[in-house]
């Protein structure tokens, strides 16, 4: 496939707010279990909130970059019951209003416990709104994957892999930048972030991996010979039937030598994951928020080239329609 | 049910391209609009076709068949373009099994085409919209043609009657017998797609002669030469006379 930029900001952007968003919640559960310091609601949890918020609606804007028609975007929302695309499109503008009340809520101070969990440990409205927005981002993930995971015949993207991979990349890329973010507004917490965020990186690193490995071995399953349905281990095209380029070769072929492919694979399994590592562990050290801002943007570069090979790599069946000019 | 759909016979197919332009000439003058067109005449010419002829070399020389490939939308019985549509723009007739795009819903995501795995949907450079075979849906129930009329434009221009149109769940039709007679194909099986269009292979025509029709059955230790003329009164040797 051809990668379109708006779409590898679009994944990565929602991935980052996604993942900064269950980072700020995950601190809030153990805060409330006095597992961690309580951190002050405004300066934390709702600037956080709308930091997340910001990445969201960052990636919502690149997504119609990506449409023919985005003044019709509405009507996306229609298909749901056979559509990840519209589910999608529902999930993510839920999940940004949650994430807004769940700000809000912290902002406003809707701190009055609503009821007790047994142990005392008192409730109230933003641990509910946060429950609900870990459901939707969860929820979310799992949309976003599926887009590409459900088509069987783009083999490299069919596999619960992609699914994992989406959830502990952007899980990975939220909780480095809370790392950064907590290091300035939270000092206390910024160790917690940082341990959360290398073992995110360290799993995702295996999961991508894995979907790495599993994809060289593939074999095509669809051959020439199935293609146009002659029997024939020997058959070449000698002309797609057009002499310039069109629709299917522009959006289904990325155009780049297997060497630039090679470039960019190793180039995110670098920048992706053992830099941001490294240039967190530096950061921790220092207590520098500046550094841990560095790792989050060495690895969300690393996180848009992964994605660019995401998509260069999906080799798509009707491309062998697509072989020789003439 | 029905299913339209079209047969097209490789064994016939000449590659002439006349069902692409008269699919192409036919679906740009349509009240959807336009089939974009761009720099026809220049170095890097691009458009919008729904059908398109292709050609492919079978074996190696010397033993190679040159085989040529007309592909539009398959209107597949299973189109896994359908329910990928987010905005329900890509549908299927249910009434004649047509898979159409509504392209005043279409916003343009590209997706479908991504869910096709036969590269026969067409993005519209300047209308932005979804594009692909209607099976010319606006000139076979059109009344005001003649009823020989009534089918796809590129069934009408194939020189060599490549292109057969027809209801394929309907067993008498001409494109169901075509297919059951001339072992009909589908493409692409291993996807589970069941195109409803269907090809017919390459045959090759050949004449089976067994020895014995080599032989002359009445001349069996092959001595060549008159027969012996049996007397007038005398039966002959293969129970015909021999003059
Ligand atoms: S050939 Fe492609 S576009 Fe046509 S119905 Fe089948 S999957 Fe859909
Ligand atoms: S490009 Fe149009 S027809 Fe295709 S999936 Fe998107 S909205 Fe539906």
């Amino acid at each position: 496939m051809n990668p379109a930029f708006s779409v590898i900001f679009l994944t990565t952007l929602i991935g980052a707010g996604q993942g900064l968003f269950l980072a700020l919640y995950t601190g809030q559960v153990y805060a409330l279990f006095d597992l961690l310091p309580a951190q002050d609601s405004r300066s934390f949890y709702a600037v956080g909130s709308a930091i997340a918020l910001a990445f969201l609606a960052a990636g919502l804007v690149a997504s119609f970059f990506h449409l023919g028609h985005p003044e019709r975007a509405w009507r996306s929302a229609a298909m749901w019951r056979t559509s990840w695309l519209s589910r999608e499109v529902i999930v993510l503008p839920a999940f940004m209003g949650t994430v807004f009340l769940y700000g809000a809520g912290h902002w406003l101070g809707w701190q009055s416990p609503l009821f007790s969990l047994p142990g005392g440990y008192p409730v109230d409205a933003t641990l509910l709104l946060g429950a609900a927005g870990t459901l939707l981002c969860f929820g979310l993930f799992i949309c976003t994957a599926m887009i590409y995971a459900c088509l069987k015949f783009l083999r490299e993207w069919h596999t619960p892999l992609t699914v994992i991979n989406y959830i502990l990349l952007g899980g990975a890329s939220g909780f480095v930048l809370a790392t950064a973010f907590s290091a300035a507004a939270a000092p206390a917490a910024s160790g917690f972030f940082g341990g959360w965020a290398a073992v995110l990186t360290l799993g995702a690193l295996t999961s991508r991996g894995a979907s790495l490995v599993r994809n060289t071995r593939l074999k095509p399953r669809s051959t020439l010979a199935t293609a146009i349905g002659v029997r024939h281990p020997r058959i070449v095209q000698k002309s797609q039937g057009f002499m310039g380029g069109s629709f299917n070769t522009r959006e289904f072929f990325h155009g780049r030598s297997k060497a630039f492919l090679g470039g960019v694979k190793w180039g995110f399994l670098v920048l992706a994951f053992p830099v941001p590592l490294l240039v967190l562990a530096a950061g921790l050290a220092a207590g520098s928020p500046a550094i841990l801002g560095g790792a989050f943007l060495v690895q969300y570069l690393g996180l848009m080239a992964e994605r660019w090979f995401f998509f260069a790599q999906a080799n798509h069946p009707q491309n062998l329609y697509y072989q020789a000019i003439s | 049910m029905t299913q339209l759909a079209l047969v097209i016979d490789l064994n016939v197919c000449v590659g002439c391209h006349a069902c692409v332009t008269s699919c192409k000439e036919w679906n740009t003058s349509g009240a959807a609009g336009y089939l974009s067109d761009d720099r026809p005449y220049d170095a890097d010419p691009t458009g919008c076709f729904f059908n398109r002829v292709q050609t492919f070399e079978v074996g190696a020389f010397p033993d190679t068949q040159t085989v040529h490939f007309p592909k539009s939308c398959l209107h597949c019985e299973e189109p896994p373009c359908v329910p990928v549509c987010p905005t329900g723009a890509s549908y299927k007739r249910a009434e004649d099994g047509i898979v159409l795009v509504d392209y005043d819903k279409c916003i343009g995501c590209k997706y479908c085409s991504w869910a096709c795995p036969y590269g026969v949907r067409e993005l519209d450079e300047h209308q932005k919209v979804m594009k692909k075979c209607t099976l010319c849906v606006d000139r076979i129930y059109d009344e005001k043609l003649p009823e020989r009329e009534r089918k796809p434009a590129c069934v009408l221009a194939c020189p060599t009657n490549a292109r057969l149109y027809g209801d394929i769940h309907d067993p008498d039709s001409q494109v169901s017998q075509a297919i059951r007679e001339n072992a009909g194909y589908q493409l692409m099986p291993e996807w589970g797609t069941h195109p409803a269009n269907h090809y017919l292979p390459r045959r090759k025509t050949v004449i089976r002669i067994h020895a014995d029709e080599l032989q002359r059955a009445d001349n069996p230790l092959k001595i060549d030469g008159k027969l012996p003329k049996p007397a007038l009164k005398e039966p002959s040797l293969d129970d015909v006379t021999s003059w």
